[in-house]
């Protein structure tokens, strides 16, 4: 065989092997609520759930729900990343600074901040508020020890070589620290940009007033199973979209850097 | 070569750190050197003499803590971009950066007009033969052509004074060879001063017009030796009596200041006969 040929047959064959597990599930899913007589107050059929998410699809009713999800994700991510860069480069000036606050900042980020969720409705409220101050400082941490990382190791020679030549300090900053900082910035803001949507959807499920969490719950306490499913379908999509569109833009970002 | 006074180190002492620091160490001790306009002048000495550390100080990027340092006259206080380029030992080209990019972005750095750097990059691409890998990344070079490109970026900088550490340090025999006499090639057209810091006694003698012999830790020069053969140096002068004696010379001056470094860091103790003859035949190789 030809290294070419396994080179396309590989991500073809476990690309088939994906494929495969989720037609599965669904079969499964399907036997469950037909033959094995799974309640439907548990596990509604996989046909009433998509003719229900058609019908959400069809009648724009998840615009104002998909709205505000997507209004606290945009606001709560352009506050991480804004400060989380803008923090991590001034810490990452000093190697005092970094070795405080790094390790401080690594072990903030390991703590479950959803915890901190009663704290925040109580301060901001059950509206958008508490969802983008969550998501925001969720996010943050990731943001700021990637920039840290990012031009905080810079390698010395570098820097000494452009000194030498020399560089002012825009011209370090420009041409040096940026693109030895920038591809690891964008994994940083790559992950932040998860956590924040994993973290407003789940708090929107937990307590709100809107959002797409809001709705899955409210179907959910209503028994309108199919429905809910529906939403969850729906959710998964959009978070999906979401995800391989900042992937996106990250290895962009990277080849352009 | 006229005998004018390119660089002047004035009695420099450099030490790292306060005395009674756990980590002071004295790198560098009462020095005093003129380095002659043209001339090439290499920096020889065991491991942590403090050779690196006179060419960072020549070169600006160090302050030493007492002693002085002239350019041309000038005093050193910092970098000059427009006297002195720098070739460092390994990866200091941007990585994210083409061969031409890195070469555009030192002209830049140091202030080059944009109508006048094509031409510059090109010929200094040229005399370092790597015009047809303009547009490859650094990691898509050998260690070799990656050193080429660096020097190719001091070149187009058109300084008179070349400081090199170890430029050839992470390559392998061979490739340093051609290297250097390429090198040697290339500098006989040019009047450039070079300081070149380097490990290795057989480049020492086959590029350089003098030898600073560098006394182990804390360093000072032990000796200078000159190596009167005219430049661009031919591949036979390795194999002639000159080269021999000369490099048997710096060998029997150098040695004992590597028992000393070894023996300090306890790295001479298990010595053993075999040791000591291995030693010999490392030394004789170039």
């Amino acid at each position: 065989m030809k290294a070419s040929d396994r080179k396309t047959e590989k991500p073809l064959a476990s690309r088939a092997v994906q494929v495969t597990f989720l037609v599965a599930l669904v079969v499964l899913w399907y036997l469950a609520t037909t033959r094995w007589r799974v309640s439907p107050l548990l596990l509604p059929n996989p046909v009433l759930v998509w003719d229900n998410f058609w019908d959400i699809i069809r009648t724009g009713e998840f615009l104002s729900d998909l709205r505000v999800t997507l209004t606290e994700l945009a606001i709560a991510f352009a506050i991480s990343s804004t400060s989380g860069v803008i923090v991590g480069y001034l810490i990452s000036r000093t190697q005092y600074r970094i070795r405080v606050f790094e390790p401080l900042f690594s072990a903030i980020y390991s703590v479950p901040i959803i915890l901190f969720l009663p704290l925040y409705v109580l301060f901001f409220g059950l509206g958008p508020a508490s969802k983008i101050a969550l998501g925001a400082t969720i996010s943050f941490f990731p943001i700021a020890l990637s920039t840290i990382a990012g031009f905080g190791y810079v390698d010395k020679v570098l820097v000494t070589a452009a000194r030498s030549m020399g560089a002012s300090d825009y011209q370090l900053f420009r041409y040096v620290l940026m693109p030895a900082a920038l591809p690891i910035i964008l994994t940083g803001m790559r992950m932040g940009f998860t956590v924040a949507l994993l973290s407003i959807i789940g708090s929107e499920t937990i307590a709100s007033l809107a959002g797409l969490g809001h709705r899955i719950v409210h179907l959910a306490e209503g028994m309108e199973m199919a429905r809910m499913f529906a939403y969850i379908v729906f959710v998964v999509f959009i978070a999906a979209t979401l995800n391989m569109l900042v992937s996106a833009l990250e290895t962009r970002g990277k080849r352009h850097g | 070569m006229t005998g004018e006074v390119a660089i002047r180190v004035k009695d420099v002492s450099h030490q790292f750190g306060e005395e009674g620091d756990a980590r002071h160490v004295v790198a560098l001790r009462h020095t005093s050197l003129d380095i002659a306009r043209g001339e090439l002048l290499c920096l020889i000495g065991p491991s942590g003499c403090g050779k690196s550390t006179l060419l960072n100080v020549i070169g600006g990027l160090m302050t030493p803590t007492t002693g002085t340092v002239e350019v041309s006259g000038k005093p050193v206080r910092g970098p000059m971009p427009h006297d002195i380029a720098f070739v460092f030992q390994e990866n200091a080209l941007f990585p994210w950066n083409t061969v031409i990019e890195n070469v555009n972005l030192g002209m830049t750095f140091q202030g080059v007009p944009r109508a006048e750097r094509e031409a510059r990059a090109k010929r200094s691409l040229e005399a370092v033969g790597l015009k047809d890998f303009a547009q490859h990344y650094p990691a898509q070079l050998s260690g070799g052509m990656r050193q080429r490109a660096a020097l190719a970026r001091a070149l187009s900088l058109e300084t008179g004074i070349l400081l090199m550490d170890e430029p050839f340090g992470a390559l392998d025999e061979q490739t340093r060879m051609i290297l250097g006499e390429d090198l040697s090639v290339l500098l006989s057209r040019t009047d450039k001063t070079i300081v070149f810091v380097t490990h290795s006694l057989g480049e020492a003698t086959f590029l350089a017009d003098r030898v600073a012999v560098f006394s182990a830790r804390p360093g000072t020069i032990k000796e200078i030796i000159k190596v009167d053969e005219p430049h661009p140096r031919k591949p036979d002068f390795v194999t002639s009596q000159k080269f021999t004696t000369i490099r048997n010379e710096l060998y029997r001056l150098l040695h004992d200041e590597i028992r000393k470094t070894m023996a300090e860091t306890g790295m001479g103790v298990a010595h053993s006969a075999s040791e000591d003859a291995r030693e010999r035949a490392d030394g004789s190789a170039l």
